[in-house]
């Protein structure tokens, strides 16, 4: 950098203006000032202990002491397959993840078209706050309310007892309804997006054609929101592929892959590697199949 | 040509405080062009919205080929329309945009893409079928609405604004398709525009609004020629009025008179008009604006007012035109070109 004469086509230089023009220069430099610390952040603890589960799920235990030994297995994984409450406990958690996407987007849908097309225009920002609301409160405190409503005599019960017909009680069900409570904002968020950025003009272009409102619906409008309706399923999947807390609480004897990782975590840690590496690899498969629709870059 | 395709009757349409449209009658004939003509906010592009169906009138009748569609959905009536930013289908190929109509109706495939294909012909976009609006141009998408619109062969089409967001000499190209396609099919078409050159270019009839109301409903010519108020002589064409004290003194009898630019010749002051059916009248030339192929004068009246004239570049240049401003002219034109307008009132 040369330091050239003032002329008339410069500024006076301070010292924080003569920084900002050196960077100005440097277009390499900005960006690793940028980018070092949340690199680091990535690649060192995030893809790196991804990298020590990966690798600790070759590894085995002393079966008296629970000591870990580095001796390079693919036990753990053959288990993975072979073992029936294993495959059990894998395809159960797929199924309930599955389940909760596909209830999250027949709940989110006329929750959404609601809130982006049908209410008035000023309360439409509200409504998405009161949506976004639950989200405020601690996970806990709701799936503890969802144990209260469940719980034998709870809220289910009672409003279910004119019909003849009980709650759900405690298990597989009483997950999955739950896992949908805590998701569905997740779902709503941008299939309302989607359907507030659906032009208008294209309902009407429909309708002129002869469109009735059932063909508008399944030939416009559903194929324009799928990308969205695939955004929100990847966080409603991959968040109950993940959990275990609210199926510990309200699921009774149900078991997830998180259980079993949780359970093995003191016991056996190379096999609960191994089965958190299920999840991921589970998710990873997802998030291609969902490219595919044009999801990711509506996200 | 016989019958008539629409029919309004004391057409209403308010939002909230503000009419919309204030009372339209209008009957737009079988296989007619015909043209909805205004600026923006004059309730044209709403009457259209009312014939296909996107909003109910508040009050007032509907017909279509002399059945009432007033309360009837959009799919309920045979009218198709071309939108001003031509809402094309995004997630559809240009096939099945243009099929869409057809698919709605549960016509067999195979019929279905003969159609599509015939019609995206029509509009001479064979071998595009395959592609997706995104990837068209503004004038292509334009053609895939059309095709679109026409492929159900409706009673009616709508087109609101279609021309709108082409450059200049798309746009003049395409008016002269629209017209020869209009001949062709012999669909009734109702085009709405705020250009006046392009409604007096290809209509049969022409309707001018204002503020929700029709100010007259005539032939191009006639609208052109024969003003029925001072808005549409000033909206269409150059505004060019004689009012009150000028008009008493260039014309001879008080009102309200309007006379073309291009009717106007400008001559020098010491010229006399020698032919008695010639107006004449002297003045000073404000402003010279040179526009390539002819010339518009400026020019402040002696007898007060202002009026332009416009004269084409025969044998002048740019150079010859400029010297004109600030000097001394007289201007004549032939009387028979001084149109009374009747609302002097307004």
């Amino acid at each position: 950098m040369t330091v050239v004469a003032q002329t008339a086509g410069r500024r006076p230089e301070g010292v924080v203006r003569r920084l900002a023009g050196f960077l100005h220069r440097r277009p390499r430099l900005r960006l690793a000032l940028l980018l070092t610390a949340p690199l680091l952040w990535l690649a060192v603890l995030y893809l790196g202990s991804l990298t020590v589960l990966f690798v600790s799920a070759f590894w085995t235990t002393n079966s008296f002491t629970s000591e870990v030994v580095k001796v390079w297995s693919t036990d753990n994984f053959q288990a993975l397959f072979t073992t029936p409450v294993y495959r059990q406990v894998i395809l159960r958690s797929v199924g309930v993840a599955l389940a909760v996407t596909a209830l999250c987007a027949v709940i989110a849908f006329p929750v959404a078209f609601y809130t982006a097309r049908v209410a008035r225009p000023r309360w439409r920002p509200l409504l998405v706050v009161a949506i976004l609301t639950p989200l405020w409160a601690s996970y806990l405190v709701k799936v503890y309310a969802w144990r209260l409503i469940l719980s034998q005599g709870g809220l289910a019960d009672w409003m279910l007892e004119p019909f003849g017909i009980g709650g759900p009680g405690f298990g597989l069900p009483a997950a999955v309804l739950t896992l949908t409570y805590l998701w569905l904002p997740y779902m709503i968020l941008p299939v309302h997006t989607a359907l507030g950025q659906l032009p208008a003009h294209l309902l009407d272009a429909s309708a002129d054609l002869g469109a009735r409102p059932g063909r508008t619906f399944r030939s416009v409008v559903v194929p324009m929101v799928l990308p969205s309706l695939a955004a929100g399923s990847i966080f409603t999947f991959s968040l109950s592929l993940g959990d275990y807390i609210t199926v510990q609480i309200v699921g009774g004897k149900t078991q997830l892959i998180g259980n079993l990782v949780y359970s093995n975590i003191e016991l056996n840690l190379p096999m609960a590697a191994a089965l958190g590496t299920v999840p991921v690899v589970v998710i990873v498969l997802y998030l291609l199949a969902m490219r595919r629709t044009g999801a990711l870059s509506s996200l | 040509m016989e019958g008539s395709a629409i029919r309004l009757e004391g057409l209403r349409k308010s939002f909230g405080e503000t009419a919309a449209v204030a009372g339209v009658d209008l009957e737009i004939r079988d296989g007619e062009f015909f043209s909805m003509l205004g600026p923006s906010g004059s309730g044209k592009t709403t009457v259209l919205r009312l014939i296909a169906g996107f909003e109910t009138p508040t009050e007032g009748r509907i017909e279509l080929a002399g059945q009432e569609v007033t309360g009837l959905a959009p799919f309920e009536r045979d009218v198709h329309t071309v939108f001003q930013d031509y809402a094309l289908f995004p997630h559809m190929t240009v096939e099945q945009n243009v099929a869409y109509a057809l698919k709605v109706r549960k016509v067999p495939k195979a019929e279905r893409l003969v159609r599509a294909r015939k019609a995206l012909a029509e509009v001479r976009l064979e071998g595009y079928g395959k592609r997706r609006p995104a990837q068209l141009s503004g004038g292509q998408r334009q053609r895939v609405a059309l095709a679109r619109a026409l492929v159900g062969r409706p009673r009616v089409l709508l087109l609101d604004e279609p021309l709108g967001a082409l450059d200049l000499k798309l746009r003049e190209q395409m008016q002269v398709e629209l017209k020869a396609l209009q001949r062709e099919v012999g669909i009734t078409f109702v085009f709405v525009t705020h250009d006046q050159e392009e409604a007096l270019t290809m209509s049969d009839r022409i309707a001018v609004f204002q503020q929700g109301r029709i100010e007259q409903v005539g032939t191009p010519a006639e609208i052109y020629e024969r003003p029925a108020t001072s808005f549409v002589a000033s909206f269409v064409g150059t505004s060019n009025l004689l009012t009150g004290e000028s008009a008493q003194r260039v014309v001879g009898a008080p009102g309200t008179y309007s006379v073309r630019p291009e009717k106007i010749r400008v001559l020098k002051e010491s010229a006399t008009a020698d032919e008695p059916e010639h107006a004449t009248a002297t003045g000073t030339v404000a402003e010279v604006v040179y526009l390539g192929d002819s010339t518009r004068f400026l020019v402040d009246l002696d007898a007060g007012g202002r009026l332009t004239a416009l004269q084409q570049n025969l044998e002048t240049s740019a150079e010859d035109v400029a010297a004109y401003r600030g000097t001394r002219v007289r201007l004549q034109w032939h009387r028979r070109h001084t149109v009374q307008v009747p609302d002097a009132a307004r």
